[in-house]
């Protein structure tokens, strides 16, 4: 055995990169959408748009894809969702819309919603119009505070309302997950930057990069200086492995290897383990350990502790994973990381089973080789960046707590998506979420008493 | 194994499939493809006088209505009759006749509105030993603006003279083609068994502009920047022309006059169709020029099944079995009820029958029952109209069930399988009923 860590960079040959890495559906062309499109039955009451967190006429923009009218299908995608774009590459369609499309009973498979919506999206984006402008306006300020799915969201639709919004990004980069924590090969050419340059270009929106809460301005400031604060904040640190050797080297964040991954501007400088282990069920431990795999790591394990039924990841993603050749382990935790001259040797696991309703160890372990561990066990809100405010924000369950109009216990502060009580960790959540507070702002602004008395 | 072949007035042939006159007959070389498929026949496309060719546009022919998937729904076309000469047609006819002696050869004539044009080229085509003629009175575009096709099959009066021409001058059987374009089909055809017709044969294509180009804001199909109507064929016009053959079938001037029918006709069914409403042979172009001519295999194998399974052993056994099933509506039964009735288990919860009913009809069928997702029939409200069932994605998913011997919780009245039509009802101020004198009135509660 060599005493090297066995992490490196160009696994791959030069040229195999940009395959590896291209993306992950073929878009449809206009017969594969009509095709498709046809087999959308019109349904009353669409059980599809009841199931969609954004309550996108799909039945509508289906049929205008059928009809020809693409650009009308991307505005009517986009007037309820603001992201369709990036929503129909990383939505989990097949437990949303697609699960409640009827032609499920009929035929066993459902009109491919998602591939529709990309494709009708798409055609926005292709053309270069701005379908929307600042409305009349209201000289309101709003602040806020996240560039992500959420904050833009909300951002946006403060915008088309008339209202200017100043939005806060720690980061260099505007988006938020889009941009940093979704796996590259779902957002190809650069698709977020774009995105989010097309929905900041409405006008009525000052983007205001490196800039963070807690660090360089308070809730307190905010609250003072706009009519109103929105937080979009997602969340800030991932869980911990609750493992000995949590702290090795080669034990890694899933999110910081995606983020890296997602940034980087020569994927044949990344390195990679020959062997990768990720721990966790979720899209994030898919993300991590299939995009493992395409940079050459030759063994990739996803353990999770319960089953496959369990798992955070749809079960498209967890197929994804294996015909990528990752491995998934069920009924399983981590015990111990072991290394050896600094280098990451091995994980042992105890196996583990329901007992009475609780997860138990049943005694057995096993033990896998390994270089490199990812944790992809969830992340957490920190409400550290809330400090400096005179006033506390309610949480629940660690998280700020929202009504159902996304109102924080402060009458002037909303909050939504990953840092919102009550979501799904989803970006068509956060997508809603901003859209809801937006109108909630405005209902606010213009002197309407909120909604939710109680 | 049932019998296909048919004598259709002293034609024989092996199957009632036959080709239309139109471009697949044009010429041999489609016909031997045709018969070598297993075509029971053909009408050779239109010949016209000897002289001068045809001249045809250089530029698109046809326009499309384009279904599902791009799915043919219907053709129009601009096509004029057959641009070679009729010396060559002629001769291809002959030698298809000698090649193909089992087949069913008729030709289709189209000459100018002249007893002489018509007694010079009717023994040439006897020459030829063809079975038989139809005469071409329905092309409805071109040749009509020059006084043939639609123009004499639109003047009953011309139809009886010319068919009584070619019975005079022709030991052929002859067969009338009719237009649709017209308002009463029956009148031609009436027409044409007065002049001595062996047939008639229906329908010839429909009037028809199928598209606007938006954005050169001419029809489709157009020639330099101008169109013209064209005459529409395919599986749209098949209801047409089931309607213009029942007509024809049950009035009492011309039943019993063999009918071969025309008009989208795809698939076996729509030929048992036409059979059972009178037809004695079916003709087929539209779907051959979009699947070509092997589609005549399926046709052949799926009649032979359908008459297997109900007995029949020759096509004349359920030919003209649904006419005497189509009435006037005044002697429909009033006094039946249907209700509709939709199968849980199919139901896909796509709620099309309650959106249809509860925005175009009669708001007899739930969306919610309990707060749940459920389509229902409400009886009370349901009059069995049948939109429901219509609109359902699903087949049989929603059936029409006839009430028997039970109360229509809508009128509250007893469907007890008594017998009303129009003519006896005592709404109708015509009625026998509607004449005797009024019942007393119920006392009022």
């Amino acid at each position: 055995m060599t005493s090297a860590s066995d992490i490196c960079a160009g696994r791959l040959a030069p040229g195999a990169y940009h395959e590896a890495f291209s993306d992950l559906h073929a878009e449809l062309d206009r017969h594969e959408a009509r095709v498709a499109a046809e087999r959308c039955l019109f349904c009353y009451d669409a059980p599809c748009v009841n199931a969609c967190p954004t309550g996108i006429d799909i039945p509508l923009f289906i049929r205008q894809i059928a009809t020809g009218n693409d650009q009308g299908a991307g505005k009517t995608i986009l007037d309820s969702n603001i992201f369709g774009g990036m929503c129909a590459r990383v939505c989990p369609t097949e437990t949303l819309c697609e699960e409640a499309c009827v032609r499920n009973a009929a035929e066993g498979k459902p009109v491919i919603i998602g591939e529709l919506q990309r494709h009708a999206t798409d055609a926005v984006m292709a053309s270069g119009r701005q379908l929307y402008r600042q409305g009349t306006r209201t000289g309101k300020r709003i602040a806020v505070v996240g560039a992500g799915p959420a904050g833009l969201s909300c951002a946006h639709r403060l915008a088309t309302l008339g209202h200017d919004v100043v939005v806060f990004d720690g980061r260099a980069k505007p988006g938020g997950l889009n941009e940093h924590g979704i796996a590259s090969y779902k957002s190809t050419n650069n698709f977020a930057q774009a995105e989010v340059d097309w929905i900041l270009s409405v006008g009525g929106i000052e983007l205001r990069c490196g800039q963070m809460l807690g660090h360089d301005f308070t809730l307190a400031d905010l609250r003072r200086d706009f009519d109103a604060v929105f937080l979009g904040l997602g969340l800030q640190a991932v869980n911990a492995l609750g493992a000995e050797g949590d702290d090795l080297n080669g034990v890694e964040d899933a999110v910081a290897f995606i983020e890296a991954l997602r940034q980087s501007t020569d994927l044949s400088t990344l390195p990679i383990g020959r062997r990768v282990v990720v721990i966790g069920g979720g899209m994030t431990a898919i993300d991590a350990a299939v995009q493992a795999k395409k940079l050459g790591a030759e063994e990739v394990t996803i353990v999770y502790r319960r089953g496959a039924e369990q798992m955070g990841a749809s079960g498209y993603e967890q197929e994804l994973a294996l015909v990528n050749g990752v491995v998934i382990r069920h009924w399983a935790r981590p015990v111990a990381v072991y290394a050896a001259d600094g280098a990451l040797r091995a994980v042992s696991f105890a196996a583990t089973a329901v007992e009475d309703g609780r997860l138990v160890d049943t005694g057995e372990t096993f033990e896998l080789p390994a270089d490199q561990l990812f944790r992809a066990i969830g992340q957490v809100f920190v409400p550290q960046v809330l400090e400096g405010s005179h006033d506390v924000l309610e949480l629940e369950g660690g998280r700020i707590a929202v009504d159902f109009e996304r109102r924080t216990s402060l009458p002037d502060v909303w909050a939504g998506g990953d840092c919102a009580a009550g979501g799904r960790d989803l970006t068509v959540v956060a997508v809603e979420d901003g859209k809801q507070a937006a109108l909630s702002i405005n209902r606010m602004l213009q002197g309407f008493v909120p909604l939710a008395a109680e | 194994m049932a019998d296909l072949s048919v004598n259709f007035c002293g034609i024989k042939s092996p199957n009632p499939f036959w080709l239309a006159s139109a471009p697949p007959t044009d010429k041999a070389y489609n016909i031997e493809r045709a018969f070598r498929a297993g075509w029971g026949g053909a009408v050779w496309k239109t010949l016209g006088e000897d002289g001068p060719p045809i001249v045809n546009v250089s530029g698109p022919r046809y326009g499309v209505v384009h279904g599902p998937d791009r799915r043919v729904t219907a053709f129009n076309n601009i096509e004029l009759i057959t641009d070679r000469t009729l010396e060559i047609n002629l001769q291809e006819i002959a030698e298809m006749k000698r090649r193909w002696p089992d087949r069913a050869i008729v030709v289709s004539l189209m000459v100018p509105c002249e007893e002489e044009a018509w007694k010079r080229i009717l023994p040439r085509v006897e020459a030829t030993g063809a079975d038989g003629i139809e005469l071409n009175f329905g092309c409805p575009h071109g040749m009509s603006e020059r006084g043939m096709g639609a123009a004499v099959g639109q003047v009953p009066e011309y139809v009886e003279m010319v068919t009584r021409w070619c019975k005079t001058h022709s030991r052929m059987p002859v067969i009338v083609k009719l237009t649709p374009n017209i308002t009463d089909v029956r009148k031609p055809a009436e027409a044409a068994k007065r002049g001595g017709a062996d047939a008639v044969s229906l329908i010839n294509t429909i009037n028809s502009i199928v598209g606007v180009d938006l954005d050169r804001m001419v029809p489709n199909p157009h020639t330099d920047g101008k169109a013209t109507h064209g005459g529409m064929c395919g599986p749209a016009v098949k209801p047409i022309a089931l309607n213009m053959v029942a007509e024809i079938a049950r009035s009492p001037a011309t039943r019993g006059l063999p009918i071969s029918g025309i008009g989208g006709i795809e698939t076996w069914r729509d030929a048992a169709e036409f059979i059972a409403l009178g037809c004695g042979t079916v003709q087929v172009c539209t779907a051959a020029m979009v699947y070509g001519f092997k589609i005549v295999q399926e046709m052949i194998t799926g009649l032979e099944e359908f008459m297997d399974q109900h007995g029949y052993a020759t096509v004349s056994d359920f030919a003209g079995a649904a006419v005497p099933n189509v009435t006037d509506w005044q002697y429909l039964n009033l006094n039946y009820a249907v209700k509709a009735r939709i199968d849980q288990n199919l139901c896909i919860k796509c709620g099309r029958c309650h959106v249809a009913c509860e925005d175009t009809s009669h708001q007899a069928i739930t969306h919610l029952v309990d707060g749940v997702r459920h389509f229902e029939v409400i009886d009370e409200e349901c009059v069995g109209c049948n939109l429901c069932a219509s609109v359902c994605p699903i087949e049989n998913c929603i059936t029409m069930e006839p009430l028997v011997n039970e109360i229509d919780r809508r009128t509250g009245r007893l469907v007890d399988g008594s017998y009303l039509n129009w003519t006896q009802h005592p709404n109708n101020p015509l009625s026998a009923a509607a004449k005797k004198p009024l019942e007393p009135l119920e006392p009022a509660e």
